[in-house]
């Protein structure tokens, strides 16, 4: 199974604090990686690191077959993050947020049923603005979305998320590998993560520990994939 | 998608934003038309100073109202972390550059169209020889904006960003202000050779801060 993305000892610096002390990880393609760990544990730096948004200090990665010390912009086009901000602009509409994002990474405009999936279709002209912090949500997943990636990257998904757009998330989710999509997914909430990961990192202090831990006999097929705690 | 179109769709973006908000017409404007009120009060006791300062007064507007302009630019990339989404919009940042030095530059002009009537009423002032002053106007108005944007991403993570803009964009800009009010001096009193070296002197910086710009905006983006 091809490598999606590979870690060694990476080294991450937000200011002098190393958020990744020296992290190694592979990632499968069609893999559906759990990140977990504490608060401050390096997860949302891991993510923003494997999108190019974060410089390495040390070590190697190398995403979607770019290696990352050399150039870190080219890989985006193909990977989408759902952070903790939405990434969208308060005064266009959903649909408008949507199709910014999908023409500048060269998709055609996001196709309706898109929205359908997302339970966002009755919300397309309403501004970013105006919308509950959970549909919000579900706008930055459709704008990840949209931009068809390969690698999508996910950080607390579900929170702020009612019953409905929990389920939504999950449905997408579950679909990813079939639909030719790798994830990672950083996420407090365990045991709904679990159940969608087919893998498990645990991150401490900005180390990936704890070996792997398979969460469905799918990913047995992902032999490569394996990380090494330091 | 060709470095234009992206561009064409960040200057669209940008314009259907401000277009939403209204910040240019119900903020930046006015502030631009209090400041002219301002100076003539000021000079108002001899009207012949405010006639033959009224060139360099108008830029001094201009250059005042393209600050609040180039903030409000990245003040929308600062909301929900959008400066990251376009980070990761896989667009070229040279497009990027070149999509907010356009809008900005179209914003900044439809406020110079207002102010320029401003002046003509407020200042008594008539303005002659229209074509070397209209090409003075748009390749000013092309560096400011550009030198502006190169500014305003370099600031745009910082805190202390809106002090910090005027501080850096202002001393850059200052022979913009030397040239743009020469060349429209040398327009109103109707003396179009006097106003041609300036507007190639605009021309040039227009051209240098739009280069330059697209040559550093992407490093700027990253590391800001």
């Amino acid at each position: 199974m091809a490598l999606v993305a590979t870690l060694r000892s990476a080294v991450c610096l937000l200011g002098r604090f190393p958020a990744l002390a020296g992290v190694d990880l592979d990632v499968a393609a069609g893999d559906v990686v759990l990140v977990s760990g504490a608060n401050g544990a390096g997860k949302t730096t891991l993510l923003r690191l494997i999108a190019g948004l974060l410089p390495l200090r040390a070590g190697t990665a190398t995403v979607l077959g770019h290696d990352l010390t050399v150039d870190r912009t080219s890989l985006r086009r193909d990977l989408a993050l759902v952070g903790h901000g939405t990434f969208c602009y308060d005064d266009l509409t959903v649909s408008e947020n949507l199709t910014f994002a999908a023409k500048a990474s060269g998709r055609p405009p996001a196709p309706a049923d898109l929205l359908e999936q997302l339970d966002l279709a009755r919300l397309a002209p309403v501004t970013h603005r105006h919308l509950s912090a959970g549909q919000q949500r579900r706008v930055s997943l459709a704008v990840a979305l949209a931009r068809e990636p390969k690698l999508l990257l996910l950080d607390e998904p579900h929170a702020g998320l009612d019953v409905v757009g929990r389920e939504v998330l999950d449905a997408v989710l579950s679909r990813a590998p079939t639909e030719g999509r790798t994830v990672l997914l950083a996420s407090h909430e365990l045991d709904r993560a679990r159940a969608l990961a087919t893998r498990e990192v645990e991150l401490v202090s900005g180390r990936a520990i704890g070996g792997r831990r398979e969460h469905s006999p799918r990913s047995a097929a992902h032999e490569t994939a394996e990380e090494v705690g330091r | 998608m060709t470095l234009a179109r992206a561009a064409l769709l960040v200057t669209g973006k940008d314009l259907r934003i401000e277009r939403r908000a209204k910040v240019t017409s119900s903020q930046i404007l006015p502030f631009g038309a209090i400041v002219l009120v301002l100076f003539a009060f000021a000079l108002d006791p001899d009207r012949g100073v405010l006639e033959r300062a009224a060139p360099g007064l108008f830029w001094v507007a201009v250059l005042l109202v393209s600050l609040l302009a180039v903030s409000r630019a990245f003040a929308i990339e600062v909301e929900h972390g959008a400066r990251d989404g376009l980070r990761l919009s896989g667009l070229d940042p040279a497009a990027i550059f070149l999509g907010k030095t356009f809008a900005v530059a179209l914003q900044l002009l439809a406020l110079e169209v207002v102010l320029t009537l401003g002046v003509v009423l407020l200042y008594d002032v008539s303005l002659r020889s229209l074509l070397p002053l209209v090409l003075a106007t748009v390749a000013a108005t092309v560096g400011i904006a550009a030198t502006g944007i190169v500014y305003g991403v370099l600031t745009v993570g910082l805190r202390l960003r809106e002090t910090l803009v005027p501080l850096l964009v202002l001393p850059v800009v200052t022979p913009v202000l030397l040239g743009a009010s020469r060349a429209w001096e040398a327009s109103a009193v109707g003396a179009p050779g006097e106003a041609w070296p300036w507007v190639a002197l605009l021309s040039a910086f227009a051209l240098l801060a739009v280069a330059g710009g697209m040559l550093c905006f992407g490093t700027l983006l990253e590391e800001s």
